[in-house]
């Protein structure tokens, strides 16, 4: 059994679990901070970004003004985004048999995987994880395609004028490996392979696996993933949470038992309590609309932005700012408005019994109909009329390279009065705001983010108790920021086995039992003996019988009669069948009762003899020698088939047959 | 001998109060809870005497299990829960728990409040009914205890109906509850995996019917009433609030809007606008057509249908109106069928199915004077049409679902007896399967006989399929030899020897040596290889070895040969071998004996 890691991402991971005879793609995670290196992509010509110089080696050799621009004292790529795949290379992804997801953020390098390498199985995701995923991928390739740019910057990537770049594009790895954003055709194709799942549903995969999503608390519809055989269980933990937000609370109890649990997804930000984040969100927000400014909240179109809209719904009435529009803009700002309600089976208690009264289960409906908020799919039509400021934004995409956010940037990045608000923990803020500076605009770090932190982890793992456990390698150290905080890493007894991009690790397991079943013919055929208290055991001569990797024992089918024809004495003269084979014996010949059985059967003259190990027992009539040990019986027999069969026969009466 | 048995309380060769016992592998369900529309006194209920002469049902169920919202599927459980008394589990998916009691409160209200009954559960009784509930979602897998599961699938027929799987160990009942194989233009159809249960308990409503095209009958549906409404007259549709209403509705809003016609449709009852908006709460439980275009345009949001007020049933002029409920038994759509019956310009229009004794069922039958309440009798004149709009799978789609599911043995409830009859040949013809058909209290008892599983050590598996090749041989089967431990309830399959150290026994070694006498004119050496070749050509499928030392080995067979200095020519042939080679080396012996060819 072997785990082979494709990402080394945290909270993106892609792993490739090899189980029996299956082989199991776990998640396939998107690196998008690889979009940090690039330019953003503006909605509106910038002529800001337009006039930035190209950049030229110091000495003037080499010169790549068409591909790379100076920016702020930093050097971007000026080309679409690109983004850094799970390693295709590790192994033949043509030979994976299904793809498990856990959520939609953990899916979106979904279309780079099942086209174009030759992939030809099942994605299985709950239904919430497929309609958003779709949400997100559909707004990705949206944002990219709005905006076309005609050349790929390629040149810089040349490993030999990389190396003389300014940091950081110089320390950006596997750069060659970066793809630029799929079309819709390849999303559609991709998510058309995805066959729905519930929670603890039980799939079987080729009769040798079953696998089962278990609720994780983190996102609407996800899943932590069970796999497991009748004797082996291996448990996927990927983004969960314990926080009570919108999703059905996290299921803890099926984890237990298991023999190995690989577990990913952890918070990126261990030292912010996601609570005092929505404190310090709601008071900069208001803080900035007193004052006269706009509020720019980047962020994904679906998940924390929910639990952000329902915080302000309760916030703007008790802090007076009843009448401040929000407006949330996304290509999929609707549909994930409106998909968020038709959830009610994946949500948290409270929010399933409002829809049993009939109503919606987010306020975010009460908003809309208020007309509090807003919701556009881009800054062009309808919005540049209705827009009123001050206002609060949210639009993506939070790495601030594409999608409207970057028009807001340029449209309120120089007053001091706006507050650009960082809720989203994917991205450095600095780095996402670096080709913007300098900024007049106030920034706000508050990022929310409610999986699991090391103590919950700890305490769940201790509940739980698995055998080994499998993480990432930056888990298994502090933070290289704080490096004394050793309360913020994975200590375990036996330590995690820890992995990086590319490992390839041999999971701690020894098989060795399978489930087969017997025909009720053949269990009521057997004869258990009971061999000491409470320990019976059966001999089991029977055909195996293999499907699907589903054994059953079948009864041995009689031979069939043969016809009384001529034939019959040639019969004989065959040599027996290749051996089935004799059970074996065990226990001794006692020697008085064994006498005594000769007796019986008409065997009179018996002359017995002791040796160091035994008897020896000498039949004179018959002139045959029994040797009787302990641990063995020998008959020395001539010339005297049928009294040989007899005389073994006596003696297997004394003997357990296994 | 392990069996399954299953008891209808109804819906045994009936259409109502379905209630079906069952057990299996030591746990009894109850499926489905329901009441019976055709009957005001005791026969409206289940006989829950049945179960338990007196006292509380919860010690003789382990879970009751509701298919669907429908009042024939779950119009007792108050009353079973609160006042012959259940505190175990109920399941049932989110729609039908969240519409589930509206219907029973709607029911209540019209037995108690109208026809001032007493003795009949209580508002409170079903709200306390209700916290028993446990929801469930399609496809998850409900542990009820460590031996049960249930598992619920999706079955078209209305919002959040289902049929379930219950299991017990390697044993399974699936009972479909009412299900529906053709979607419609709210719900999609119904589906299972082959999941080959011992029996399939099938509702068998349409039997005997093999429906039209659903397009024909639309449209049949949609001529009628335009024919009507154009001739200025008026068309009742006696409807339930929730279910066909919605498709019905569909159906009109867009023929009106095609066709820019101006008569007024209503809905009666003030439940019309809840009642979508439980359809837009859940409206991954709609077909697909509906789920991919609802953020564009929501299907449940009519234009052309408006709330209906009793006043205006007297207003002049064509008119349609939604009434419920819908088999005429009662409440609105009884008030407005009394007003309009008496004008032959008038329709009637019954989307589904009507049990005996209500007033749809006796029209439908063509009476032509009725008599309500005991009172004054009333001419029908009104033309009255029957429009089989309900989702029920009909003979085919019964025949489909079989063959999806592919169980051991058919049980067909939630029919008429005759039209089972005539169904139950046809299934036992065309899959050789049973078909049973018991009546309300008669108990199917179907013995099963699960196979045994059991652990089977890996190395012992490894080398028997190794052993085996990869392409049986059916001529020839290959025999496994194992040994089979029982301990503290565990089964294990292990190779003998691994049985004989874990159970710390030690190994008996039976031999056997016999001599045999032979006149052969050659040296030892020389006898020794005519031996050796005498055996290579009898025995092709063995091993055979001519060791150095002057032996001939055969499997673990040591043959040797030996010879007296006074008798050179008699060669004695020494054979020995051990209890695991008993057949060969008796064959050896006897083979030797008869000398070797020249």
């Amino acid at each position: 059994m072997k785990l082979y890691c494709l990402s080394g991402h945290p909270t993106l991971p892609c792993n490739v679990l090899k189980f029996k005879s299956t082989t199991i793609m776990l998640d396939c995670g998107l690196d998008t901070t690889a979009a940090l290196y690039f330019l953003p992509l503006p909605l509106v010509h910038s002529p800001r970004l337009s006039k930035l110089p190209g950049w030229v080696s110091k000495d003037g050799a080499i010169n790549l003004e068409k591909e790379l621009k100076e920016c702020s004292g930093r050097v971007f790529v000026d080309s679409q985004p690109e983004f850094c795949l799970p390693e295709k290379e590790l192994l033949d992804l043509s030979t994976i048999d299904v793809i498990l997801i856990s959520n939609y953020h953990c899916m979106m390098a979904l279309p780079y995987i099942t086209e174009h390498t030759g992939f030809t199985g099942t994605v299985y995701a709950t239904e919430p994880t497929l309609q958003i995923g779709r949400l997100l991928m559909e707004e990705l390739v949206t944002f990219m395609e709005r905006v076309p740019k005609a050349h790929a910057a390629t040149c810089w990537k040349n490993k030999e004028i990389q190396r003389l770049l300014p940091g950081p594009l110089k320390d950006a790895v596997d750069v060659w490996s970066w793809r630029k954003c799929y079309s819709m055709q390849e999303v559609n194709s991709a998510l058309s392979k995805v066959q729905l799942v519930g929670y603890s549903q039980k799939v079987e995969l080729f009769g040798a696996v079953q696998v089962t999503p278990l609720s994780s608390g983190y996102s609407l519809g996800s899943s932590n993933w069970i796999i497991q055989s009748h004797y082996e269980k291996v448990s996927y933990v990927s983004g969960s949470s314990l926080l009570t937000t919108h999703p059905q609370p996290m299921e803890q109890s099926s984890l237990k038992n298991s023999d190995v649990l690989i577990l990913t997804g952890l918070t990126q930000i261990p030292t912010a309590n996601p609570d005092g984040m929505l404190g310090e969100f709601c008071s900069n927000l208001a803080m900035t609309i007193r004052a006269g400014g706009n509020v720019l909240v980047p962020c994904y179109s679906s998940g924390v932005i929910y639990d952000l809209l329902e915080c302000l719904y309760q916030f703007m009435d008790s802090a007076n700012l009843g009448t401040t529009p929000f407006y949330f803009i996304s290509p999929v700002a609707n549909s994930s408005l409106e998909f968020s309600q038709i959830f009610a089976e994946w949500l948290c208690q409270n929010k399933q019994s409002k829809v049993y009264l009939p109503e919606p289960p987010f306020p975010h409906a009460e908003l809309i109909q208020t007309n509090k908020l807003k919701h556009y799919p881009s800054i062009h039509g309808d919005f540049s009329s209705e827009f009123r400021q001050p206002c609060v934004v949210f639009t993506g995409h939070p790495s601030l390279r594409f999608g409207d956010v970057v028009h807001f940037m340029e449209l309120w990045g120089k007053s001091g009065l706006n507050t650009i608000i960082f809720t989203e923990p994917d991205f450095s803020y600095l780095d996402a705001l670096a080709p913007y500076q300098p900024l007049a605009m106030k920034c706000v770090y508050c990022p929310i983010d409610t999986r699991l932190n090391f103590h919950q982890v700890s305490k769940l793992l201790k509940d739980i108790q698995p055998l080994h456990v499998v993480c990432p390698e930056p888990y298994t150290q502090p933070p290289p920021a704080q490096p004394h905080r050793s309360d913020l890493m994975l200590e375990l007894q036996p330590p995690p086995m820890a992995y990086r991009r590319c490992s390839v690790l041999g999971l701690p397991f020894r098989r060795r039992y399978e489930r087969i079943h017997l025909l009720p013919e053949l269990a009521k055929s057997l004869v258990p003996a009971e061999i000491k208290p409470g320990v019976s055991v059966a001999t089991v001569s029977a055909v195996l019988q293999s499907k699907d990797n589903k054994h059953v024992l079948q009864p041995v089918p009689k031979p069939a009669p043969v016809p009384p024809s001529k034939k019959r004495k040639r019969v004989i003269e065959e040599p027996p069948e290749v051996l089935n084979p004799k059970p074996l014996l065990s226990g001794a010949v006692p020697l008085e009762p064994f006498l005594a059985t000769l007796h019986k059967n008409g065997i009179m003259e018996v002359r017995v003899e002791e040796t160091a190990d035994g008897h020896i027992l000498h039949l004179q009539a018959e002139d045959v020698l029994i040797q009787l040990e302990e641990d063995g019986t020998h008959i020395i027999c001539d010339n005297n088939e049928p009294l040989r069969t007899a005389l073994r026969d006596l003696v297997l009466r004394f003997l357990q047959k296994l | 001998m392990p069996d399954i048995k299953v008891t209808p309380l109804g819906a045994g060769q009936d259409v109502g109060r379905s209630c079906i016992l069952v057990s299996i592998g030591g746990k009894n369900i109850m499926l489905d809870c329901g009441m019976h529309m055709g009957f005001n006194d005791d026969r409206r209920f289940p006989d829950f005497s049945y179960i338990t002469q007196n006292g509380r049902l919860t010690e003789f169920l382990d879970c009751v299990i509701i298919s669907h919202f429908h009042l024939d599927h779950c119009g007792a459980l108050p009353y079973m829960s609160e006042m012959v008394g259940y505190d175990g589990p109920i399941y049932m998916t989110h729609p039908t728990k969240a519409i589930c009691p509206i219907l029973l409160e709607d029911f209540r209200k019209i037995t108690v409040d109208k026809k001032g009954e007493t003795n009949f559960f209580t508002s409170q009784m079903i709200k306390d009914c209700m916290k028993k509930v446990v929801p469930l979602n399609l496809h998850q897998t409900v542990q009820v205890d460590e031996e049960l599961e249930i598992k619920a699938y999706y079955a078209g027929h209305v919002l959040g109906a289902a049929m379930f799987q219950i299991k017990v160990g390697l044993e399974s009942v699936v009972y479909t509850g009412d299900y529906n194989m053709t979607p419609d233009r709210h719900l999609g159809a119904a589906w299972i995996d082959k999941c080959r249960p011992d029996i399939l308990i099938s509702e068998s409503t349409y039997a005997t019917t093999i429906r039209d095209s659903k397009r024909c009958r639309e449209r049949d549906f949609l001529k009628k009433v335009h024919e009507t409404v154009e001739r200025g007259g008026k068309v009742l549709i006696p409807v339930f609030a929730l279910g066909r209403a919605q498709e019905l509705c569909i159906l009109l809003e867009t023929f009106w809007e095609r066709m820019n016609l101006k008569a007024p449709i209503y809905f009666s009852t003030g439940l019309t606008e809840k009642a979508n908006h439980y359809y837009k709460l859940f409206i991954t439980w709609t077909n697909q057509k509906i789920r991919k275009t609802f953020v564009q345009r929501n299907m449940f949001e009519f234009k052309h249908i408006k709330a209906f007020d009793r006043t205006y049933a007297d207003n002049p002029g064509p008119m349609v109106v939604f009434a419920t409920p819908g088999m005429l038994h009662a409440g609105q759509s009884l008030q407005i069928f009394k007003k309009w019956a008496g004008n032959e310009k008038n329709m009637v229009i019954m989307p589904g199915y009507c049990v005996q004794g209500t007033v749809g069922h006796k029209i439908l039958n063509g009476q032509k004077k009725l008599e309500i309440e005991g009172r004054a009798t009333l001419d029908v004149k009104l033309q009255v049409e029957y429009m089989s709009f309900s989702a029920h799978a009909d003979a085919k789609g019964i025949m489909q679902l079989i063959r999806m599911a592919e169980p051991r043995n058919m049980l067909l409830v939630h029919g008429e007896a005759k039209k089972m009859e005539f169904l139950k040949d046809k299934i036992e013809q065309e899959f050789s399967i049973s078909c049973y058909m018991p009546a309300n209290g008669e108990t199917t008892t179907i013995v099963t006989n699960p196979s045994v599983p059991v652990d089977i050590s890996l190395n012992l598996l490894k080398r028997e399929m190794a052993l085996g090749g990869p392409l049986p041989d059916a001529k020839r089967p290959r025999t496994m030899h194992g040994t089979l431990i029982m301990k503290d309830n565990s089964l294990r399959l292990v190779s003998p020897e691994q049985a004989l150290k874990e159970l710390g026994l030690s190994e008996h070694q039976l031999r056997f040596t016999c001599r045999v006498q032979l006149h052969d004119p050659h040296s030892d050496t020389d006898t020794l290889g005519r031996i050796y070749t005498h055996l290579k050509s009898v025995l092709k499928s063995y091993s055979i070895q001519h060791v150095p030392d002057g032996t001939v080995i055969v499997e673990s067979i040591v043959i040797k040969v030996t010879s007296s200095a006074e008798e050179p020519n008699l060669k004695v042939i020494l054979l020995s071998w051990s209890y695991q080679d008993e057949e060969l080396g008796s064959f050896l012996s006897t083979l030797l004996k008869k000398g070797l060819p020249s």
